[in-house]
């Protein structure tokens, strides 16, 4: 075996390669793929997260449509084209990293939708998928690098140059009946006005709770159903895509705040139950304030922007103008996260016991 | 007695185990090889200095290097035979690195094993002069050197030994098989270790998928009330030192430069207890050891006693050959393990496994952006938090690194596993270790 001689000489083998050629027994193989550990990797990825929030917000979407009939289906649609549109272009203009089909403008235009009222005029949700694209994503240079959630973004931006658009909502009928372009305030809009002009619930109180849960009320197409939206949050929690933190302690908090002011004067605060379900607060907490992106990434990070959020809200719904603060909260949680997230950085492995010993 | 731990470490993931593929299959001998490759640095810390030439005659046993330091261990010659050459080859590490070439000759390849006359009642630092002189390093693939894990510093009272049978790499068996074929030599290793450390507590880990073992171990210890198997949860990285010790005692080991030995514990890998045990009992060196191939590249997956120094080609020859579609090898499990360059490198004293991995059983994507969705942070054993350590590195903000603990890491690869953006997380924290330390030596 000269070859073999040549090889185990006292000169240092040249190269791998060469020991591979000289190499008696060498087995002939493919060139091998060569990385660094770990060699397996989970078979999750982004684009299923995203699909399945899409999934989850079907229950909801499905009840806009019974509820509002033509009218939610134009707008999810041309929201979410639009949408897709802007993140297209928003990702060529300043040349971001990302796809269009990983499904995240899927489910910022989906959202978005279900934020708006279902009078909304098409350019209103061309204009609506614009901001949440551009100045809610992409100009924070795209996927992942968003301060602020952009359907919440876009839709506080719309709510304050067109207010009258955004607050004119259509009545709830039915797909199978005729749905009649009829205006109707929301609950949370009767009970503002009222409290505002006589310190009173009375009307509000008529409302029904049973209607508000099921989502036979008026309101922005994706929020009105509190029920459809549970059922996509419990999806969320079965996948694994959302923790009960936030969820749970947003809902929670504002129901304890709610319940509080309620058992302090029933007559001028209404009960903590036409809180939860009456607005916008189950689609916050439920799809809005468990963005990934934007929302922090410990469980006690979780729990301060949840409680945040909630006394946020309650704040604003019992003392503010703005009939509704769900989406306010969120965005000045989103605004904290970071700070949240640098505060909760967890102790190291062994720290605790390091400090108790010196 | 086997006790179930209830308690775990937090964080961790669960890969698929693959341990099907060879939990089933003995230890079965390999094959004298006709050549062996030794590297000089089979250790952590100093490289062995070799003591022969070329054109040597070497006999099985011999030592053929010495320790290079006190982190350091001395070589032996796994096999009878003429040294050929001494010079660089490929390391498993993807290095070239100094090797002792040796091809087999006339003498005799199985080692005489003659017992050490009063070998039980052995002075402490007789029995560590026998471990150090043996060459044992760390069977579970850190090749720390034995006998400086087992020497702690008097202020350090040491009150427990754990084995370390957790394996919790997918596919390895190993171990598994070593604890179901020789419980004694694991028992009596571990009432070695226990004397020389002066522990008064023996405590064997295991996973739970390994219910046989425990149970073998658990009749071989009989009714010794100072040892005793402990189930602890499936989930990697269950075979972590830090990690194990949490599971089994609820100790936390202080973070770096904390060892074990601060909380009074010494844990070693199952495979070296039953070294120790045959070093002290048998002088007998480290020439060989249990190695798992497996994969779906090779065709029959195997645990093969191993010569040190075995070529991977002649270790998977003896497994049937490889098929068509190979596509990564790995030498060490899948989690940790390296890849290689091709088969010319040999198995060493740190090598518990060779993978052959076809196409697709392996997965490297390209990274894509972080979405914060904190998997990272909730599979990491050591509480860190990775997206954000990454976000510094990637920036070269290495000191920030360094204060949000980077050195902590111990680079099981949880948080790259979980990352559904496939981002190369433990990857690049091992690469601001590198640096940190590359720092510090600069500064001092």
């Amino acid at each position: 075996m000269p070859e073999e001689k040549k090889q185990v000489s006292t000169k240092p083998a040249a190269a791998p390669e060469k020991t591979q050629e000289t190499e008696e027994k060498a087995i002939a193989l493919k060139p091998l793929r060569f990385s660094a550990a770990p060699h397996l990797r989970d078979a999750d990825n982004v684009p299923k997260i995203m699909w399945d929030v899409v999934i989850a917000t079907l229950p909801a979407v499905l009840a806009g449509v019974y509820f509002f009939g033509f009218y939610a289906v134009k707008v999810l649609l041309i929201t979410t084209i639009s949408a897709l549109f802007f993140d297209w272009a928003g990702m060529k203009l300043l040349g971001n990293r990302g796809s269009l089909f990983d499904g995240s403008a899927v489910v910022t235009g989906v959202l978005l939708a279900m934020n708006l009222p279902s009078s909304a005029p098409w350019w209103l949700c061309v204009v609506g998928g614009a901001i949440a694209m551009i100045l809610g994503k992409q100009c924070y240079g795209g996927l992942g690098n968003n301060l602020f959630n952009p359907a919440l973004v876009s839709r506080v931006a719309l709510l304050i140059a067109w207010p009258s658009a955004m607050t004119t909502f259509y009545k709830a009928g039915n797909i199978f009946s005729q749905v009649t372009a009829v205006s109707e305030p929301t609950p949370m809009g009767v009970m503002k006005v009222e409290m505002m002009s006589n310190g009173t619930v009375i009307a509000a109180k008529g409302i029904s709770i049973w209607d508000m849960f099921v989502g036979n009320i008026g309101g922005s197409l994706g929020e009105v159903s509190g029920l459809a939206l549970v059922i996509g949050g419990v999806y969320l929690l079965l996948r694994k895509r959302i923790t009960w933190h936030i969820p749970v302690i947003y809902v929670g908090t504002v129901f304890l705040m709610t319940g509080i002011f309620y058992l302090i004067n029933p007559d001028k605060y209404i009960n903590p139950v036409f809180h939860v379900v009456g607005g916008g607060l189950l689609l916050g907490a439920i799809f809005m304030a468990t963005d990934m992106v934007t929302t922090p990434v410990t469980k006690s990070g979780m729990i301060i922007f949840g409680i945040g959020c909630g006394v946020i809200a309650v704040i604003i719904r019992l003392f503010g103008s703005y009939p509704e603060g769900v989406s306010f909260s969120i965005l000045f949680m989103n605004a904290l996260t970071p700070l949240i997230d640098k505060v909760t950085i967890p102790k190291p492995f062994g720290a605790i016991k390091e400090v108790a010993n010196g | 007695m086997i006790v179930l731990s209830k308690r775990t470490f937090r964080g961790g993931v669960h890969p698929h185990e693959y341990k099907e593929l060879s939990e089933e299959k003995p230890i079965e001998k390999a094959k004298i090889p006709e050549k062996v490759v030794l590297p000089l640095s089979q250790n952590l810390g100093a490289p062995a200095k070799a003591l022969v030439e070329v054109g040597a005659e070497v006999k099985i046993g011999q030592k053929i290097a010495d320790a290079g330091g006190f982190v350091s261990v001395p070589l032996h010659a796994p096999i009878s035979g003429k040294v050929t050459s001494i010079g660089n080859f490929l390391h498993p590490n993807g290095h070239l690195a100094p090797c002792i070439v040796i091809e087999k000759g006339d003498g005799p390849q199985e080692m005489e094993l003659k017992e050490v006359k009063g070998w039980e009642k052995l002075a402490k630092d007789k029995v560590l002069d026998a471990v150090k002189e043996a060459g044992l390093v760390g069977f579970g693939g850190a090749t720390f050197p034995t006998h400086v894990k087992l020497s702690p510093p008097k202020d350090k009272p040491i009150d427990t030994i754990i084995l370390n049978g957790a394996e919790c790499e997918p596919f390895l068996t190993a171990d598994h098989r070593l604890m179901l074929e020789q419980p004694e030599g694991i028992v009596e290793g571990l009432k070695i270790l226990m004397k020389i450390t002066g522990a008064k507590q023996g405590i064997i880990g295991i996973e739970n998928n390994k219910m046989d073992a425990a149970k073998a171990l658990a009749d071989t210890i009989g009714d010794d009330k100072d040892i005793k198997v402990v189930v602890v949860k499936v989930k990697y990285p269950q075979g972590g030192e830090k990690q194990l010790i949490k599971s089994v005692l609820n100790r936390e080991v202080p973070p770096p430069p904390g060892l074990p030995m601060d909380v009074g514990v010494v844990v070693q890998n199952v495979g070296t207890a039953v070294a120790v045990y045959e070093a002290v009992r048998y002088n007998k060196p480290f020439i060989e050891r249990v190695v798992t191939v497996s994969g779906r590249g090779v065709k029959e997956s195997k645990n093969l006693m191993v010569r040190i120094g075995t070529l991977m080609a002649d270790l998977v020859d003896q497994c049937g050959g490889v098929t068509d579609d190979v596509d990564k090898i790995i030498m060490g499990g899948p989690m940790m393990g390296l890849s290689q360059f091709d088969l010319t490198v040999p198995a060493v004293k740190g090598t518990s496994g060779i993978l052959i991995m076809r196409n697709g059983d392996t997965q490297t994507y390209e990274e894509q952006t972080c979405i914060k969705c904190g998997r990272c942070v909730q599979a990491c054993p050591m509480k860190l938090v990775p997206n954000m350590l990454v976000k510094l590195v990637d920036n070269g903000r290495f000191e920030e690194a360094e204060q949000m603990n980077a050195m902590s890491c111990i680079e099981c690869g949880s948080c790259s596993f979980a990352c559904p953006a496939k981002i190369w997380l433990v990857q690049k924290i091992k690469y601001a270790k590198a640096e940190i330390n590359a720092r510090r030596k600069k500064a001092s």
